[in-house]
């Protein structure tokens, strides 16, 4: 597939560095020659120095025979107009821009065929407040991500000891939950995938996906470990977009403190918001920490523009006693390092986003994309189309499918039912199919899959 | 330096290359010359020596860094030089002696077109020849461009490659965005002017051996050829324009061809400002050139000055080092002349030798803005080739070019004229070996044969340093590449 990228910044770059393992014809564009040249010695990519929206700057980038145009420079104008010109000029197929003032988003009218051509629209400080509201949402998972509009979800925990599970076989789950459905997609022990059977022991520390109706995640969750007590109060650190939305989405539903160093910025906020408690000061301050009761605060999430100072602050106010800490981290190999040690969940904006991305560069009817465990691994949800004769999925139980090594079918959304794969289950024309793959090199296999064979029109 | 991976990928590419003794063999079989032999063990030698190399290493993959490039591409050359020897030391004509053999194998990877046989070419058996000339088509495109665009599992590391080996100051450029796309491209526009140039060579009245044979060195811009009298063999202006005609074209930024290819049109060429000095170059040396030959009576018709001239002056100039007659000794300043033509050679990217087009015009708009900027003390001047403004890095990274060549130019010939050679055979013959031309002056005027076996592994050094551009080689022999 042909892309063009508009703005090699922090978005910029990491979806290049996603897409560009996928066998893409990556073509990137900034005015910026430095941040061009690093990004082209490490990947094998093509870079025009140029502004992004000017016309030459685009034909050159190869416009022309692009399938998807991709503008992520960090203005909205920008991004809006280059798609705009993408769309007259060189009829691109698929057009996605960032878009982050809620100025444009709150009139969608504006982003019709007509209008602003945009295809997708994508706004990354949106997905990650949506990201951090769903972990808080179900404290004690690692990771929460929404298939078929939020009817299924697929969730990651961590095995503790006093979970009533841990230390069983996995079919033990069916026995304890008789009216629960779940599938356990895959399970991690010490960095490695190991194939989930019902024979499998779950020990201590296995990271666990499973996927199951939305209703039923707590109840699965409580098998793996102790349900961790509600969540009543939370410390936001950064008063940023993240920051202030996130406030903003949990005001009402829980006690929401946010700190931030600016004045200016934090009496903005404190206008705008309602409930939330606005504190003018330095998240890495101990007594302020300690005066606004560290000790009692369920969740505290770091969310500056500042990993160093994201993870430092998150560190300490997890030794200060608070019950569980997030930080937002950019930089993917900080991930790693941070997340088995003292803080609980490292958030890793690009990989919140990049799933929405990967979802249009997919062949077939693919509806959601979404990227786990750094990019290695992979969910996928996508539509079954043709009938017995023409397609490898449609008219087949589930075991007679042929998956790829490490790929297990979770769930299958049908109109609005959601049924959990058993081994007998026959997938219909139009059900909504959600992979997990656990090595990412399989996805062409399960592409293939998924396409419809040429009888079929 | 991560030598486990830099092993693994020699001994694929060690493997891979062992093919390109299966032609010579076909030929040796076709006209049953007795050389087959020679090649069966290149080969087998080759396929084995890669298969050892690469057997235990062989799950060791990573991506290659900045310095594995560096040394993956100078090894490859060095062992490609060695192993293309052996041919030329295992048949019974020619027989060369390691040095001769190593000579001849490196003067047609590097396209130089310098040979040491001074026996009779004519004479030599048919595989031999073609081998020779399959030598030159080789290295023309870049035997690592070659490697990159059938392994798409060098992936990134690819690039750290190709850079290492294409010629031209700035290589950041790619005409795709996948680097294997970029180098396949490269090497389909390299195969199908081939075939156009065999086939217009065909038609002009070569033997179908001669024109496939000599469209492999006019387009690597070598000038290897089948015979001795090189294309004055021939004797006919027609095959001589023919070459003219392919040779100014492979001398072209071959970005180039595959713009104008892609949109089916000659406007790339004609808002190039490098092809337009590259053919303004050539056409001013071969006024001079004509007129001078002309006006000095050395031939007798203006007809046969016009198309001598014009021939030399493309084939010195592009650096392919076709010859139809004794140019080194013609009249006065022209040999000297054509010699210096030739420091230019070719435009950036494509297969010629010498210090590129590209190079030679920054240099001379470095210099006249330095006289501008004496006139008017406070103006900013900034260097523009084709309407665009060029970062002060390539200017520099072209001055740090120009003095290192002429360093090395400067030792080499030191070194040639200690080994006993008078000084304008040291001279030309480093000029000859470094800018992949050819042919040289006075003593090696016609073949490098007579040479001390000192100076010829000099001149093969100093010609892999032409094709490689300096720095690559130079990288590997500067202290802190090897410091940690």
């Amino acid at each position: 597939m042909k892309i063009i990228i508009l703005g090699a910044g922090q978005v910029g770059s990491s979806v290049t560095e996603n897409l560009v393992h996928e066998a893409n014809d990556i073509t990137v564009v900034d005015t910026d020659a430095n941040r061009l040249a690093l990004l082209q010695d490490r990947l094998d990519i093509r870079t025009i120095e140029g502004e992004a929206a000017h016309p030459q700057v685009l034909e050159r980038a190869g416009a022309e025979d692009a399938d998807m145009i991709l503008a992520v420079t960090n203005s909205d104008e920008i991004n809006m107009i280059a798609c705009q010109i993408a769309y007259t000029l060189f009829h691109t197929p698929t057009k996605i821009a960032r878009v982050r003032s809620v100025e444009y988003l709150a009139y969608p009218q504006l982003f019709s065929q007509e209008a602003l051509p945009i295809d997708v629209l994508i706004s990354p400080e949106q997905l990650v407040t949506e990201y951090i509201q769903r972990l808080i949402e179900f404290p004690g998972a690692l990771q929460v991500l929404d298939f078929a509009e939020g009817k299924v979800q697929l969730v990651a925990v961590r095995a503790y000891y006093g979970g009533p599970l841990v230390g069983h076989e996995l079919r033990a789950l069916r026995e304890h939950m008789p009216k629960v459905d779940t599938r356990v997609a895959a399970i991690f022990r010490r960095g490695k995938s190991i194939p989930p059977l019902g024979n499998t022991v779950i020990e201590i520390d296995d990271e666990v996906f499973f996927i199951a109706a939305r209703k039923d995640i707590r109840a699965v969750m409580g098998e793996l470990r102790n349900l961790d007590e509600k969540v009543k109060r939370i410390i936001i650190a950064g008063g940023g977009n993240i920051g202030k939305r996130l406030a903003k989405a949990l005001e009402q539903r829980y006690r929401v403190k946010l700190i931030d160093h600016n004045r200016e910025r934090t009496n903005m906020i404190a206008a705008e918001l309602k409930k939330t408690m606005v504190l003018l000061g330095d998240a890495a301050d101990e007594e302020l920490l300690l005066d606004e009761n560290i000790e009692n605060t369920s969740i505290f999430c770091a969310l500056t523009n500042d990993d160093e100072a994201n993870i430092l602050s998150a560190m300490l106010a997890k030794r200060l006693g608070a019950r569980k800490v997030m930080a937002l981290i950019n930089r993917t190999s900080y991930v790693d390092l941070v997340q088995s040690g003292t803080i609980d969940i490292a958030i890793s904006p690009q990989q919140a986003m990049i799933g929405s991305l990967l979802a249009h560069v997919r062949r077939g009817d693919v509806v959601a994309v979404h990227s786990l465990r750094r990019g290695a691994a992979e969910a996928i949800e996508a539509v079954a189309h043709g009938d017995r004769s023409s397609s490898k999925v449609v008219g087949h139980a589930i075991e007679e499918i042929n998956l790829p090594p490490g790929t297990t079918i979770g769930a299958i959304v049908r109109g609005d039912e959601v049924l959990v794969a058993h081994h007998d289950t026959v997938v219909e024309s139009g059900d909504h199919i959600i992979l997990f793959l656990v090595d990412k090199k399989y996805v062409p296999a399960v592409e293939k899959l998924f396409q419809v064979g040429i009888t079929f029109l | 330096m991560q030598l486990t991976i830099i092993l693994r990928i020699i001994g694929m590419l060690l493997m891979i290359f062992s093919v390109t003794t299966l032609p010579p063999i076909v030929v040796s079989l076709i006209y049953s010359d007795s050389t087959l032999m020679p090649f069966v063990i290149t080969f087998l030698a080759t396929l084995l020596a890669g298969l050892v190399i690469w057997f235990p290493v062989r799950n060791h993959r990573k991506d290659l860094r900045l310095r594995d490039g560096f040394v993956v591409v100078v090894i490859f050359w060095t062992v490609l030089g060695l192993t293309g020897a052996l041919p030329f030391m295992l048949s019974d004509e020619p027989q060369l002696s390691l040095t001769d053999a190593v000579f001849e194998s490196m003067s047609g990877l590097t396209t130089t077109g310098a040979t040491v046989i001074t026996e009779s070419i004519d004479t030599l058996p048919p595989s031999i020849l073609f081998y020779r000339q399959q030598l030159q088509w080789l290295g023309g495109m870049g035997i690592i461009v070659l490697a990159v665009a059938i392994l798409p599992l060098l992936g990134v590391g690819g690039m750290q490659l190709y850079r290492a080996e294409t010629p031209g100051p700035m290589k950041d450029s790619k005409l795709t965005p996948r680097i294997t796309e970029t180098a396949k491209a490269l090497w389909y526009i390299y195969l199908a002017l081939t075939i156009l140039c065999a086939l217009a060579y065909w038609a002009a009245g070569m033997s179908g051996f001669d024109a496939i044979t000599h469209s492999f060195s006019t387009v690597a811009i070598g000038g290897f050829s089948t015979h001795d009298a090189s294309i004055g063999y021939f004797n006919s202006p027609l095959i001589e324009m023919v070459a003219v005609f392919f040779m100014l074209i492979a001398g072209m930024n071959f970005a180039l061809h595959f713009l104008a290819w892609r949109s089916f049109s000659v406007s790339p060429y004609y808002y190039d400002t490098e092809v337009k000095v590259y053919l303004g170059i050539l056409a001013t040396v071969s006024a001079i050139t004509v007129s001078y030959l002309y006006y000095s009576g050395t031939f007798d018709s203006f007809g046969e000055a016009l198309h001598q001239g014009i021939f030399q002056t493309v084939s010195i100039g592009t650096t392919t080092g076709y010859t139809t007659t004794a140019f080194y000794a013609w009249p006065g300043f022209l040999p000297v002349l054509l010699l210096l033509v030739s420091f230019i050679g070719g435009c950036a990217g494509s297969t010629g030798g010498g210090m590129k087009v590209i190079r030679i015009l920054l240099l001379f708009k470095q210099g006249s803005r330095e006289v501008s900027r004496l006139l008017h003390p406070n103006a900013q001047i900034p260097i523009k080739i084709g309407g665009k403004v060029l970062p002060e890095r390539v200017v520099e990274a072209v001055w740090g070019f120009f003095s290192l060549y002429i360093a090395c130019f400067i030792v080499f010939m030191l070194i040639i004229l200690a080994t006993g050679e008078d000084q304008i055979t040291a001279f030309s013959a480093v000029a000859a070996c470094m800018n992949n031309l050819g042919p040289g002056l006075g003593e090696v005027g016609a073949h490098f044969g007579n040479l001390s076996d000192t100076a010829k592994w000099v001149l093969s050094l100093a010609m892999l340093m032409g094709r490689l551009e300096v720095f690559t080689l130079l990288v590997l022999l500067s202290p802190a590449f090897w410091r940690h």
